[in-house]
């Protein structure tokens, strides 16, 4: 190996189980949901200005859109009672409307209780099952059936291009800054934002958060996970609490956001994808999602308000970009992707990953066959972006020790300001974004299907995005000369990058340029059965899937490779 | 470390930074209604400030305390008004930036753009000038220490009639209502109405950029001519500050707002601007250098038509007036050229932007 990978397993940081915040956590369980119930309540009071008109209006929109999503978009694990729930919401509205005999502050009482029946029972579904029990069993059979399955397809001689011992951390390398994300999780409070391509990330990071020896995260998953069987076990296992995107009305997301907070605040660790869901176009994120991320704000501020100043009431940023050569899912999210930009038209947000023996084919293959991921561990920030230092003080660019908490302090106090909490949560955005870029890992797979798609890209100057991806597959191909010259000349830039720290690069790219390719056609994209970039006959690149190589190539925008061309 | 103690240890006091016309006139209008402190680089300004309570000649309110250490009015103060000119502000921002926190909030209330080239290099050697290459005050203070709740102050504010206690209004520009509010709380008065505007760069960019159409006007009434060329000129000057505001990223509202065409209009207005007279100057003869020379206080509109020519020949856009000026200003073309130029170029339209 060129480089030094992290290949041993770190010991816990917390050893007793009952030590986990997670654990504290589903004990209390109970309370803990029926204060996030109550608190979503008060933040959605607050929102109304306790006005009874506002705040019927609110409920009336989430029993039209609940109703709605109940006939027309049914998942099976949604419990049974649901229609009969909202059946009973609207009776009760319909009669505090028509009791024309009630007062202002009866009228508002009646509807804060019915607020009341919704926000318990949102909180109770967002809230996860963790059970440390079945956490144990699943990491071991992750890690042991995964290292079993690895074992198994070697002895059938698939020969795996890296290394020579056959345990998942093989497979998965471990880069960045893990001593410091193991050394602060033990201090003060780490949320994980990690860049998103595939369904497998959930149980990769972890996993991942496991070999750091950390105590597992709770994160938020979507809840179509949860309709496959084994995925909901592992979900629940992970400590996952649950995301239903179909929901999407202001009082599910005020509990959804309450809860997050209320966890953070706990001292669970957390694991956002801020991008939202998977990058549709193979982009690295570029708009994050900002709602769970305001949180992580609301959350630190809170700790701040009650007084918590040291490390222990600090919440740490942790960045994390996990890099492929291959995405199962790809055909289909940019597909998405290309509709979506294309033309505005309803779209249905479709699930590749929905039957257990799609992932079982997928895991078999992924085990057996070659193809590395690598996860990079990003510097720690606090909540505003700012470097942290050993001891969990933040830095300024010039080094010198900052306090958070002056950020939320107005005339010497801490103060709620909802709107500058808003700008804050664009910046920390912004940051985690820059962050993305800088610890992104060029793969060989990454550059040769980027400079594939510019170098056709400029041969066809007039053709839009639309149009160049509808080219007829047989007429493209790019002579090996001219292809290996142009991957030199990206290939240099990305150096210089690096160089200037900002961006990362795979081991294997330090080899010849002609073993790169190699690497990098054999890699990218290598179980489509329509392959996005190979070399023919004639040693000619050609492509038999234009969207496909569009998506690969998608991991190097935004580094303004593409004036190269 | 322990910023709650110091913090809630005593009042604090609203600091000004700088003690030029503006900066002056600002801290006395603070002065009416709160304990005010201002900051001077030149020791004898200083002295001169404490001992006679005037700042080069102008006075000032005798409450008023001043420093020349940056620590002291930042540990005195939560609120600093930057008031100092463009070509020292990247400095000044620097000299502060290890005594700021981030409970600070900064208002500046400068019309002027800052380069943000590698160290070493000018606007002389680097050819092309993107967007990320300049910085707007505001800019300069993000990226210079760790103040982030920032505003601006721009608007039609002649120091001479703000000293007189004339009435006015000015617009206070932040991303963050709290800053919007704090300018409010701290200027209002029966004579002074402040307006908030969340859209800070592009009121940044209304001021900077109506100081080239005032070189402009100068140049008409040293010209010697009449309230049509003047007319014409504000109008078509408020057109191209439109396009220059919206490349460069504000938006369209601003420029239209009080610190966009209630500046400009004052400014063409006002015989003792120093945009004005410089244009004023040039078209009765004088070199700029000799203008220049002679001026006690700098005229920012001129280092703005060099940063703005640069971009707009960077970006391959028009805008007929910075062109002409800039020809005027470094390519010797003569004015009466320029005025001629500028009378021919196809203007097609009356207003496109809206």
């Amino acid at each position: 190996m060129e480089e030094n990978y992290i290949k041993h397993r770190y010991a816990p940081i917390l050893p007793k189980k009952d030590e986990w915040p997670v654990v504290k956590l589903a004990r209390e369980r109970k309370e803990f949901v029926k204060k996030v119930a109550d608190l979503a309540e008060g933040r959605i009071l607050g929102l109304t200005g306790k006005n009874p008109d506002i705040l019927k209006e609110e409920l009336e929109t989430t029993l039209y859109r609940e109703k709605l999503r109940v006939k027309q978009n049914p998942w099976d694990v949604d419990p049974d009672d649901e229609s009969h729930f909202w059946g009973e919401v609207k009776s009760s509205l319909l009669q505090i409307n028509t009791d024309t005999a009630l007062t202002k502050a009866k009228r508002l009482e009646a509807y804060q209780e019915v607020l009341q029946r919704i926000t318990s029972r949102y909180a109770e579904e967002i809230a996860s099952n963790f059970k440390a029990s079945h956490y144990k069993f699943t990491r071991s059979v992750v890690t042991y059936g995964f290292a079993r399955l690895l074992n198994a397809a070697r002895v059938k001689g698939f020969k795996s291009i890296f290394s020579n011992q056959y345990t998942l951390q093989d497979k998965i390398q471990i880069t960045g800054q893990t001593d410091q994300i193991r050394d602060l999780a033990t201090k003060g409070t780490i949320v994980m934002v990690p860049t998103h391509f595939s369904n497998l990330d959930s149980i990769l990071i972890g996993w991942i958060i496991s070999v750091l020896g950390m105590p597992p995260f709770i994160y938020g998953a979507g809840l179509n996970l949860f309709n496959i069987s084994i995925f909901a076990y592992f979900m629940n296992a992970l400590g996952a609490y649950k995301v239903d995107r179909r929901k999407k009305n202001m009082m599910y997301l005020e509990t959804l956001k309450t809860y997050s907070k209320e966890a953070i605040q706990f001292g669970c660790h957390s694991l956002f994808f801020p991008g939202g869901t998977r990058s549709r176009s193979g982009m690295i994120e570029s708009k994050l999602k900002l709602g769970l991320l305001s949180t992580a704000i609301e959350a630190q501020r809170a700790n701040y308000q009650q007084g918590i100043t040291d490390i222990s009431g600090k919440i740490f940023i942790v960045p994390v970009t996990i890099n492929y050569h291959f995405v199962l899912e790809a055909p289909g999210l940019i597909q998405d992707y290309l509709s979506i930009t294309g033309q505005e038209r309803y779209y249905k947000e479709n699930d590749e990953f929905s039957t257990s023996y799609k992932i079982s084919k997928f895991l078999v293959k992924f085990f057996t066959k070659g193809s590395d991921i690598s996860v990079s561990i990003g510097r720690a920030m606090d909540v505003m972006g700012n470097f942290v230092d050993q001891e969990g003080n933040s830095l300024d660019k010039w080094g010198r020790l900052i306090n958070t908490r002056d950020y939320f302090v107005s005339d010497g106090k801490v103060t709620v300001d909802q709107q500058r909490e808003e700008e804050y949560t664009h910046m920390l955005g912004k940051r985690i974004v820059e962050e993305f870029h800088k610890i992104n890992r060029v793969f060989s797979s990454h550059l040769v299907a980027f400079v594939a798609f510019e170098l056709i890209k400029a041969k066809n100057k007039k053709l839009d995005l639309f149009d160049l991806i509808r080219l007829p597959e047989e007429d493209i191909f790019l002579p090996y000369e001219e292809f290996k010259s142009a991957c030199q000349l990206v290939l240099d830039r990305i150096f210089e990058l690096k160089a200037q720290g900002k961006i990362d690069i795979a081991p294997h790219m330090k080899r010849d340029m002609d073993a790169i390719i190699a690497h990098g056609l054999d890699n990218v994209g290598m179980y489509h059965a329509k392959r996005p970039l190979i070399k023919d006959k004639q040693e000619n690149i050609v492509t038999e899937d234009m969207s496909l190589l569009y998506f690969y190539h998608n991991r190097l925008h935004g580094y303004g490779l593409e004036k190269l061309f | 470390m322990d910023m709650a103690s110091r913090n809630s240890s005593k009042p604090k006091l609203i600091g000004v930074v700088g003690v030029g016309s503006f900066g002056t006139a600002i801290a006395n209008m603070l002065a009416e209604k709160n304990e005010v402190m201002v900051y001077a680089r030149k020791q004898e300004v200083v002295e001169e400030i404490n001992s006679n309570h005037t700042a080069s000649g102008k006075s000032l309110n005798p409450a008023i305390r001043a420093t020349f250490s940056p620590e002291e009015i930042s540990a005195s103060c939560n609120v600093l008004f930057f008031m100092i000119p463009s070509a020292a502000f990247v400095e000044v921002a620097q000299t502060f930036a290890p005594f700021l926190h981030p409970y600070h909030l900064v208002i500046h209330g400068t019309k002027g753009l800052a380069l943000n080239l590698p160290k070493g290099e000018s606007l002389d050697e680097v050819k092309k000038l993107h967007r990320s290459q300049i910085l707007t005050m505001s800019e300069v203070i993000l990226q210079e220490t760790v103040a982030v709740r920032v505003g601006c102050l721009a608007g039609p504010n002649i120091s001479k009639e703000l000293s007189q206690g004339q009435p006015a209004a000015t617009v206070i520009a932040s991303k963050y209502n709290e800053v919007i509010l704090e300018g409010q709380r701290l200027l209002r008065s029966e004579r002074f109405q402040v307006y908030g505007n969340s859209d800070i760069i592009g009121v940044e960019l209304s001021g900077v950029l109506k100081n080239i159409i005032a070189i402009a006007a100068g140049a008409l009434a040293g010209l010697g001519l009449g309230e049509n060329a003047k007319g014409l000129l504000i109008s078509r000057g408020m057109v191209e500050m439109v396009h220059l505001s919206k490349a460069l990223g504000g938006s369209v509202q601003s420029v239209i707002g009080l610190a966009g065409i209630g500046d400009l209009v004052t400014t063409c207005n006002s015989v003792d601007s120093r945009n004005f007279t410089v244009g004023y100057r040039l078209a009765k003869g004088e070199s700029l250098d000799q203008i220049l020379d002679s001026m006690e206080e700098v005229a920012e509109g001129v280092n703005t038509i060099r940063i703005i020519d640069a971009f707009i020949k960077t970006v391959g856009i028009r805008a007929p007036i910075t062109e002409n000026l800039h020809r005027v200003l470094f390519e010797d073309l003569s004015i009466e050229e320029a005025l001629q130029f500028l009378m021919k170029y196809p203007f097609s339209v009356d207003v496109d932007f809206v």
